[in-house]
């Protein structure tokens, strides 16, 4: 046989192996407790019910749509500081961001506007590829995110202090292994670099409005997205964070107003919260 | 790429198409021909008076928005402008935040170096009794009260600062004459068709009504008016003082047939305003010259025939007042006299109230008196429109900066929430001022003198008015 034939074919099998692998692993890493993952199975795969309907502004996940309003600029002014007459339109210009759990792209498409270069990953393929397909077919957004189906585990190893923002919206509350997930997206992030989460807290107001009445009763966001047990409070997540050589810099109280479609920041972090912390050297 | 599933696939034929359009805003929203358009604008301004070309001044000059493409339609054609040492009879006085406004904009350089007369005091009386208002402002603030600024001044200002080579993004048609409106009704699909009596379409995402009272925009965007008329006219003129002073305060008299109000203009001359009944208001225009004056300085002086028991009970509460160490409103300044009008410098202008219970849809906004008309009483109305001008063009730039499409609806709802909390309190509060003094039954008199003495004596409410009234 030719030798560059033989080679295309060597080259093609170990993709393909890898791939394979890689799907294997995902599942298997999931079942088994052998090895440390972030992923808790059923937290990424009951989205793939809400694909359909993931960018409809006014769908079952609305809210997240509506929390742009607020999260962006959280993400934005805590990587830039601008006064007033010197801002323009694309604040973000040249900053590398990773969107961990970016699901269909809600909030990496809107970072990219500001001219964020945006990587989405996500543990959901079926998310990934909504994610690239709807920015493909976005032609008002000039500047694209990358998307990639991966867990940022395995991101960071080959994106290693790469990074000068990490974002984790609404995706902590759904992780198995935190402090793993916690620790692979500080070795992505670039000493100095910020990392931003917002989650709900886990605390007993948060039970009855967010969980409950939210979920069951308003049907706001869909039924069983959060499990009362998975949540953190601000207090953990700060721990976590200082203990993996971070400093916490901003914690926010969010509530949503499912009635009005809109969220504030408040002072009361029992709801939910939005934290920055920067990477120390 | 990822190989895709079944159900992605399933999703891409079915509902994406939907989604995806909703965030591109570039495709149609009606079935106009694209032909038939002459120009597409990000934003359309419809109508070129004080509040609309500051307006467009201020969107050119903001570092976040000097990038979209602005469009201003004016319907009179272009003015030149000539300095006259005479006054027009028409002028307004801007309060501090319009100032600031201004000076921000550097349009206030350009009146300043022409001609503005600062306010430092203003007095308020009322003829039916003598109860009086007196505000100053080294009292109260430490700055002026108000300046008094032509209105062709203050156009040919901002209008310096729109032509300006630097401001590059603003297009201006005079004599434009708008045959209709065509609006979108979808927020994320927003394109306004503007239709032109010459045949020509223009469109925009964003259309502004600056169109004033009357508003075509107010009208196409099918919200409620609230509106109704005085009965009454606002006449103006020019006049000389009998004596030069510093001539610093604004004098406002209330007559049982509404308020006569002189503006300072400089050391001899003021500027009136009188609101009367429209019959009233006409015969003033017809009589000769120096019969005028002498009604207008009968209006400033004459002694109007008092109730006594109102008398009474006025100078009782000015010596109570007196007694706990307050101002009884008895050290009044006297008013100037009037020696004559600079000749055909007489106008009247209707006078009336209104309130678009909406300022916003989607893809649309109103600016100014479109939005909201008032009793020049309090000298408040385009210092409102300059407000909405602030507040739209801060918000705007805050969406941008966000990275939200121009015609998003959350900010537009913010301008709207924003402006009409500040709007319609001080609406209604005019409204009511006007509604109280044009009455001339003894009990309201009295309870209207009281409160007058009352307020005037209180000098944290006295800050508290002027500082609604300069924001
Ligand atoms: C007697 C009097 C005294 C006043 N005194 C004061 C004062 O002391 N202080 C104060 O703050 N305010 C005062 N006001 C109020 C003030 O004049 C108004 O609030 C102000 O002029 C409103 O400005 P605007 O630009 O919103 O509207 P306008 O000045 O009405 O401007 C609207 C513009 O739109 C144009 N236009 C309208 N329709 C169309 C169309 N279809 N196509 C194209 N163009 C169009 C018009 O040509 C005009 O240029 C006074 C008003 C009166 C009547
Ligand atoms: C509520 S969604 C938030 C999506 C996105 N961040 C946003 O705000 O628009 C949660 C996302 O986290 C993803 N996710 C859950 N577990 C994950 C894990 N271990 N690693 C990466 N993504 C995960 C899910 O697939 C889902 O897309």
């Amino acid at each position: 046989m030719n030798t560059t034939l033989l080679n295309k074919t060597r080259t093609i099998n170990t993709f393909l192996y890898k791939k394979v692998n890689m799907l294997v692993n995902l599942r298997n890493e999931s079942s088994s407790n052998t090895k440390r993952t972030t992923i808790d199975k059923p937290n990424v795969e009951k989205f793939t019910k809400i694909l359909q309907e993931w960018w409809d502004p006014n769908g079952p996940i609305k809210a997240l749509h509506a929390m742009n309003l607020v999260r962006v600029p959280f993400v934005r002014d805590g990587l830039i500081q601008c006064a007033q007459n010197e801002r323009n339109i694309k604040p973000l210009k040249d900053k590398k961001l990773l969107d961990v759990g970016c699901g269909g792209g809600i909030l990496s498409e809107a970072l990219s506007k500001l001219g964020a270069e945006v990587t989405g990953i996500d543990a959901n393929k079926e998310l990934v590829q909504l994610a690239q397909y709807h920015s493909n077919m976005n032609d008002e957004l000039n500047l694209k995110p990358k998307y990639q189906y991966t867990t940022i585990e395995d991101h960071s190893k080959d994106f290693s202090n790469y990074y000068d923002g990490v974002v984790a919206s609404e995706v902590i509350e759904h992780i198995k292994d935190k402090e793993l997930f916690v620790k692979s997206c500080l070795q992505a992030l670039k000493p100095e670099g910020r990392i931003f989460f917002t989650t709900p807290t886990r605390s007993r107001l948060c039970k009855i409005f967010g969980i409950w009445i939210a979920e069951y009763v308003m049907n706001a966001i869909p039924k069983g997205t959060h499990q009362y047990d998975m949540l953190m409070t601000p207090i953990e997540l700060t721990f976590l964070l200082e203990r993996n050589n971070c400093h916490v810099e901003i914690i926010n109280g969010l509530v949503y107003n499912p009635c009005t479609n809109k969220w504030d920041l408040i002072r009361s972090q029992q709801l939910l919260f939005a934290l920055q912390a920067v990477k120390l050297e | 790429m990822l190989p895709m599933s079944s159900s992605v696939r399933r999703f891409l034929l079915t509902k994406a198409k939907t989604y995806v359009r909703t965030v591109t805003t570039s495709k149609p929203a009606t079935s106009f021909d694209d032909d038939q358009i002459k120009q597409n604008y990000d934003i359309i301004i419809a109508g070129g008076g004080m509040v609309g070309c500051t307006l467009a001044c201020a969107i050119g000059k903001n570092s976040l928005l000097s990038h979209l493409k602005v469009l201003l339609l004016e319907g009179s054609p272009q003015q030149k402008y000539e300095f006259k040492p005479e006054y027009s009879n028409r002028v307004v006085a801007l309060n501090q935040n319009t100032k600031s406004l201004m000076n921000s904009l550097e349009i206030w350089q350009h009146i300043e170096k022409a001609r503005v007369q600062p306010v430092r005091h203003m007095q308020v009386w009322d003829a039916s009794s003598n109860a009086l208002i007196s505000f100053n402002s080294a009292d109260i603030m430490d700055d002026d009260v108000a300046y008094i600024v032509e209105n062709d001044l203050l156009l040919h200002a901002v209008n310096k600062e729109l032509t300006s080579p630097d401001l590059k993004n603003v297009n201006i048609v005079y004599g434009a004459k708008i045959s209709g409106y065509e609006l979108s009704k979808h927020e994320a699909l927003t394109r306004n068709l503007i239709k032109m009596n010459n045949g020509d379409t223009y469109s925009c995402k964003l259309l502004i009504g600056a169109d004033g009272a009357n508003s075509a925009v107010r009208n196409a965007m099918g919200v409620q008016y609230l509106s109704w008329n005085y009965d009454h006219m606002g006449v103006v003129a020019t006049l000389h003082l009998a004596e030069e002073t510093e001539n610093t305060t604004a004098w406002q008299r209330w007559l049982p047939t509404g308020p006569v109000a002189l503006l300072p203009l400089d050391s001899k001359r003021s500027s009136l305003v009188w609101s009367t009944t429209v019959d009233h208001a006409k015969q003033l225009l017809q009589l000769p010259e120096e019969q005028f004056v002498d009604a207008l300085n009968d209006a400033l002086w004459k002694q109007y025939p008092h109730s006594s028991a109102v008398e009474a009970c006025t100078s009782w509460f000015g010596s109570c007042l007196k007694s706990i160490g307050l101002p009884d409103g008895a050290e009044r300044q006297l008013p100037p006299s009037v020696k004559s009008i600079v000749s055909a410098s007489r106008a009247a202008f209707p006078l009336g109230f209104g309130h678009s219970t909406r300022y916003v849809a989607p893809g649309v906004a109103l600016v100014g008196d479109a939005a909201h008309r008032v009793h020049p009483l309090a000298g408040q109305g385009v210092n409102l429109g300059f407000g909405d001008v602030k507040d739209l063009t801060e918000f705007l730039a805050d969406a941008i900066y966000t990275g939200l499409d121009i015609t998003h609806h959350s900010w537009l709802e913010r301008y709207e929430s924003s402006r009409q909390r500040h709007n319609v309190p001080t609406q209604i509060a005019v409204d009511a001022l006007y509604r109280l003094y044009t009455v001339d039954l003894p009990p309201v008199v009295l309870v209207r003198s009281l409160g007058t003495q009352l307020t005037n004596a209180l000098q944290p409410i006295k800050k508290l008015i002027m500082s609604h009234a300069t924001t």
